[in-house]
């Protein structure tokens, strides 16, 4: 049947397409055009704006400060956590379920979580006054302590944002055959040498996949950062979204989110040339 | 090289007991397979004594020394996995040397131990490759080598063909044979394919439900099973076993008399298929044949012997109707007697 109308396929398909051209490529075309043109023509005045801004500099040091402090982080604790649930033989299912729950929360959510708990009056600072350890309340989140909003920020991050890591790294270890890591054991490799040698180079693909997604949102961080830091903690997103809202200069917010874009382009094809993936060398 | 003994091993999970009670002594050198079907507990004895799995208790020894507690590194083994677990992100070289690599070997030695082991395996010309442009057979021949290059004291192979197609398994089982010979490492060889024990080993574990029914040489196996479970098991066709009557200490079929170990009642003739003769009806056991298939090198006949179901082989020049009943004498020397309530056969008449 399908041989004597080969274009059900096409016909089938055609509506996401159609879906995803209207509502993707579309304003992807105009963005882009929106960000270098002024007017109508051709200009580089909005990028000329966005750079000579005072907080671009420090949105872009925050963000990928604040990538590089929490993908690499999360791709150990995910990594570590996939490794420790392996060796379960019960239970296995339900901690997963557990450790996912970040997953089910919306950023803004994770983010006002997190505030509850760093704000002056929130949990940290309630069981530590109660413990004697600070002896007025503290503030965490303000620009006069950077580091520790950093920190908090980069801890929210780490919360919501490792779950997807695992789950993906999860895959990739189920998918490596447990003879492997036996016929390592027998001939004579240590656990360590297993994971080096063995688990981690098998599961590159999951590990890259993990990395590109986890970077590419890292560099999309909004919510999390607006609900503790507002505006003392100035992200890309974040300057995107205040030239497009608060200062309703739609040129400059579009350069912000094609500045975005290449760089998480940049990022994806580090990852796909550093973290090669070659099929020959796959089980 | 090295001697084994299995002491007693037990191995419970949870309330399954998977082993109940195994021993078993191998010598230096020699090649013995544990033979049962899935489910026996055969892989897991092999894993027990690999170290991959801790036995409940029991004892087990290689060259004289407990090896219990110990990591499978420390045992001088090595392992060829059912489904090869050759890595693949390695070449072909790096497979074959990942042991050598483990036990810090220099490249000198490396080399010449590749090499050694590939020339006996015949991967000289794939040792660039990576597994995955191999076929199954020659990821076979790369985990042979892989565990041959490290010398091993003992030579664990878990069910190593069984990922083979039948034209190749028999190609690798010559020469299976032909490279552990001259290796000479003691073997142990988990298989539930009763042609690849028979071919191969010295000796036959015959392992059912977590214990051993049976250990001799392929021979003593198939021509004298000491439990009706080895006799069905192995052989294709499998051993027939005829309940007969006893009379005086003797059983009559036909007008053929045997005297057998057992007085009155009833007592299982063990047979196996091929050792019946053609006679004239009523001069030894007679069969009913229900189909009649000419398979080229013999004739296989299927239907009931006093009413019991057999089959049995007859010359291929030998033709037979369906629905016929043929005679089929008796030879005396070849037959196996059975305890009706045990499934125990009696010792060989001497």
């Amino acid at each position: 049947m399908t041989q004597s109308r080969p274009w059900i396929p096409y016909a089938l398909i055609l509506p996401s397409v159609v879906f995803l051209g209207l509502l993707f490529i579309v304003p992807l075309v105009q963005t882009i055009w929106l960000a270098v043109s002024d007017n109508g023509t051709p200009s580089l005045a909005n990028m000329t704006t966005m750079v000579s801004d005072l907080n671009f500099g420090r949105s872009v040091l925050n963000t990928f400060l604040l990538t590089l402090a929490v993908v690499p982080i999360q791709i150990v604790m995910a990594l570590t956590m996939g490794s420790m649930v392996a060796k379960m033989n019960g239970g296995r299912e339900t901690i997963l379920w557990i450790w996912t729950i970040p997953l089910g929360i919306s950023d803004l959510a994770a983010g006002m979580v997190w505030l509850s708990i760093l704000q002056n009056t929130g949990y940290l600072n309630s069981i530590l006054f109660g413990m004697g350890l600070i002896e007025r309340q503290t503030a965490w989140l303000t620009y006069q302590t950077p580091v520790a909003l950093f920190i908090g920020i980069a801890i929210a991050e780490i919360w919501r944002g490792t779950a997807i890591v695992m789950i993906i790294i999860v895959a990739g270890l189920n998918q490596v055959p447990k003879e492997f890591k036996e016929a390592a054991e027998i001939f004579g490799a240590s656990p360590w040498t297993r994971f080096t040698r063995i688990t981690l180079p098998l599961i590159r693909p999951a590990l890259q996949s993990a990395l590109i997604l986890r970077t590419v949102l890292a560099f999309e961080v909004f919510a999390v950062v607006y609900a503790l830091g507002g505006r003392n903690f100035p992200v890309l997103v974040g300057e995107a979204y205040n030239w497009q809202n608060q200062n309703q200069n739609y040129g400059v917010a579009a350069a912000y989110a094609v500045l975005i874009m290449v760089i998480s382009l940049a990022a994806t094809l580090v990852y796909l040339k550093v973290v090669k993936v070659d099929p020959e060398r796959l089980p | 090289m090295a001697n084994i003994v299995i002491d007693n091993i037990k191995k419970s999970f949870g309330a399954f007991q998977a082993l109940k009670g195994v021993s078993l002594t191998i010598k230096d050198g020699e090649f013995v397979s544990l033979l049962g079907p899935s489910g026996c507990g055969k892989t897991t004895l092999l894993r027990i004594i690999a170290g991959l799995e801790t036995s409940t208790s029991g004892d087990i020894r290689i060259g004289d020394k407990s090896v219990i507690g110990l990591p499978p590194k420390d045992r001088g083994l090595a392992m060829v996995f059912q489904n090869y677990a050759v890595f693949p992100h390695m070449t072909v070289y790096e497979n074959v040397a990942f042991g050598l690599r483990m036990q810090k070997a220099d490249d000198a030695r490396v080399k010449k131990q590749v090499e050694k082991a590939a020339g006996l395996l015949h991967i000289e010309a794939y040792l660039d490759r990576y597994p995955n442009k191999l076929s199954g057979g020659q990821r076979q021949r790369v985990a042979v080598a892989r565990a041959l290059a490290v010398e091993p004291g003992v030579l664990l192979m878990d069910e190593p063909l069984s990922n083979l197609d039948a034209l190749l398994r028999l190609e690798m089982r010559t020469e299976l044979k032909t490279v552990l010979q001259e290796a000479g490492t003691t073997t142990i060889y988990v298989t539930h394919d009763q042609t690849e024990a028979m071919g191969l080993s010295d000796r036959i574990a015959v392992v059912h439900d977590g214990r051993i029914e049976q250990v001799g040489t392929p021979v003593e196996v198939y021509n004298h099973p000491a439990t009706r479970f080895v006799g069905g098991f192995i052989g294709n066709p499998p051993m027939n076993f005829i309940t007969m009557p006893v009379t005086n200490g003797q059983v009559a079929a036909g007008s053929q008399r045997f005297a057998v170990p057992a007085q009155g009642g009833e007592i299982v003739l063990g047979l196996r298929g091929e050792t019946v003769e053609r006679a004239p009806t009523g001069q030894g056991l007679d069969m009913e044949v229900r189909v009649a298939e000419p398979m080229g090198s013999h004739l296989l006949l299927t239907g009931s012997i006093l009413g019991q179901p057999a089959r049995v082989i007859l010359p291929a020049t030998e033709t037979v109707k369906n629905g016929e009943t043929v005679g089929l004498a008796l030879d005396p020397k070849r037959l196996t007697w059975l305890s009706p309530e045990s499934g125990v056969s009696y010792p060989a008449a001497a």
